[in-house]
């Protein structure tokens, strides 16, 4: 493998990590939909160029579905959940933002050094995937613990399914069943999210997961 | 007699960036007048201002001590040092052994030590204002800073700016997301570090959201004359940093004929000329932001600054 092909493939994980610390940091509902767009772009974009270079057609799929089904429906659908909420204000995180930030700095250099030491016997491109796949399915995580917006940590939980893509891809992919299954679970996911976000307000006016905690039965 | 030669470019260089230092403040102003369709002063009011600023009688305060009036040229005197070390137009300069980025990141550090000092020594409040307002946003440009310079370093294997240029210019530079990362992180640094539009606004006098001028309130004559020089100095030094780290496209190599150096001066001035448009477009399509908002800001360039390196780490050991 020659070395631009590996550079260009290091610049979209590289840039995969990036867009997930954009997440972290983004406190507005329409921003963080249009980075979440952003990020399934990256990745598909990323899977592409990995079916380009290593000959395997069957993940363009993978890539298509990851750009239709992220890149655009969910973004779509939780905009007009959104909207029907009347929720576009600014996010209050738990902690600070720089705070957040230095956490996932952490993750990342964890992840580095947990997966370069034990796939030292793999190739380069798997290596370097692995490694940044764990570290965008750690911020995803890092993400859903540290927002208390019900919609900010279902973007969160949908950031780390575009971590295990990555990760499939560089095990030279995943069977395609498996992955169309994955990508209709993450809409079935999206429907039954959306139906219970509506619930939530219904009974509580307001989608702080907060709220959730402080309930302990009867009427609020 | 090369020696000679190379002293003379060295000198050459430092007189070429004092020059257009004013030209370039000038050039930026005009622009963004004109994107707001309004004339503008002419392109050289800022040689004016300073002539007519030197010319002028200095007020200084009763309690002022001499740490007051030394200041502005120990300032001017350090910029002018850093923006002598950085390659504009040929690299390879008599005083590039000598000093490299960090040396450049120190210079201006004491720069900044030295007008905070001066800010808090009169003892008004504004002054103080602008002194600890200017330190917070320093305590997390630095840092910044010196996470790009260690990412260049990383992968150039030298923190020297004349070898860091042949390396960018050379067929082994890839195309690296980290570097684009250093990239955006050293704008930022530069936009906060010269009180430009997010962080701070050049152009305005208003009390609350001052930081610069808020600690140069005092100065008066010819003192005020130097640090407005030290300023658009600073400001010249970082478009110059950039160009010859991201865009060293033409720059003379040392030893190379008057032709080259020829070459390497157009080329320089073109960059300069691209560089002060974008940063006008860019500040009149931006509002400033609140001061408090500035520690995101730069907490982000930071970040970045680290994850350019870490992520270096992973494609270098592999």
């Amino acid at each position: 493998m020659d070395h631009l092909s590996l550079d260009v493939a290091h610049m979209f994980a590289g840039g995969l990590v990036l867009v997930s610390f954009m997440l972290l940091y983004q406190d507005r509902m329409f921003g963080l939909l249009n980075i979440f767009a952003l990020h399934a772009v990256v990745v598909s974009l990323s899977v592409a160029w990995q079916a380009y270079i290593q000959f395997a057609p069957h993940l363009y799929i993978t890539a298509a579905i990851a750009l239709v089904v992220k890149a655009i429906i969910i973004p779509v659908a939780l905009h007009r959940i959104i909207v029907r909420l009347g929720i576009h204000r600014t996010i209050e995180t738990v902690g600070g933002i720089g705070l957040t930030m230095l956490a996932g700095i952490g993750l990342v250099a964890l992840s580095i050094m947990v997966m370069l030491p034990i796939t030292a016997e793999a190739g380069t491109l798997t290596r370097e995937d692995l490694a940044f796949s764990l570290a965008v399915i750690l911020l995803g995580l890092l993400m859903m613990i540290s927002r208390r917006n019900a919609i900010s940590q279902i973007i969160g939980f949908m950031s780390i399914e575009n971590g295990l893509i990555l990760a499939a891809t560089a095990a030279k992919g995943m069977p395609l069943v498996v992955e169309i299954s994955v990508a209709f679970s993450i809409l079935v996911a999206l429907t039954v999210i959306g139906i219970f976000l509506f619930r939530i307000r219904e009974r509580f006016d307001t989608v702080d997961v907060y709220e959730l905690e402080r309930f302990r039965g009867g009427h609020p | 007699m090369a020696l000679i030669y190379d002293l003379f470019v060295q000198v050459a260089q430092l007189l070429l960036v004092l020059a257009l230092a004013p030209l370039l403040t000038g050039y930026i102003r005009k622009i963004k007048a004109n994107l707001l369709r309004r004339q503008g002063p002419p392109l050289l009011q800022p040689y004016r201002d300073l002539l007519k600023l030197i010319r002028k009688e200095v007020v200084l305060a009763e309690n002022a001590s001499w740490i007051f009036r030394v200041a502005p040229y120990l300032v001017f005197a350090t910029t002018l040092i850093a923006a002598s070390l950085v390659p504009t137009f040929a690299t390879g300069l008599v005083f590039s052994s000598a000093a490299d980025l960090i040396a450049i990141v120190a210079l201006l550090g004491s720069a900044r030590f030295i007008l905070a000092l001066a800010g808090l020594d009169v003892g008004t409040s504004f002054g103080g204002i602008g002194s600890s307002r200017e330190m917070m946003i320093a305590s997390l440009a630095e840092p910044a800073m010196l996470m790009i310079v260690f990412t260049l370093s990383l992968l150039a294997g030298s923190t020297q700016l004349s070898s860091v240029s042949a390396f960018m210019q050379g067929p082994d530079v890839g195309l690296r997301v980290s570097l684009g990362m250093a990239l955006v992180a050293l704008i930022m640094v530069a936009v906060a570090e010269n009180a430009r539009i997010p962080v701070d606004n050049p152009a305005t006098h208003l009390e609350l959201t001052m930081i610069h001028e808020a600690m140069i309130l005092e100065y008066s004559g010819r003192h005020l004359a130097v640090i407005e020089a030290a300023a658009s100095l600073k400001l010249l030094l970082y478009f110059s940093l950039i160009a010859c780290l991201f865009a060293p496209w033409g720059i003379a190599t040392a030893g190379q004929g008057v032709v080259a150096m020829a070459i390497g001066v157009a080329s320089y001035i073109a960059k300069l000329a691209a560089g002060g448009l974008l940063l006008a477009v860019f500040e009149t399509g931006t509002a400033k932001m609140r001061v408090f908002r500035v520690s995101d800001f730069l907490g982000a360039a930071l970040m970045l600054g680290l994850l350019a390196a870490l992520l270096l780490f992973v494609s270098r050991s592999v």
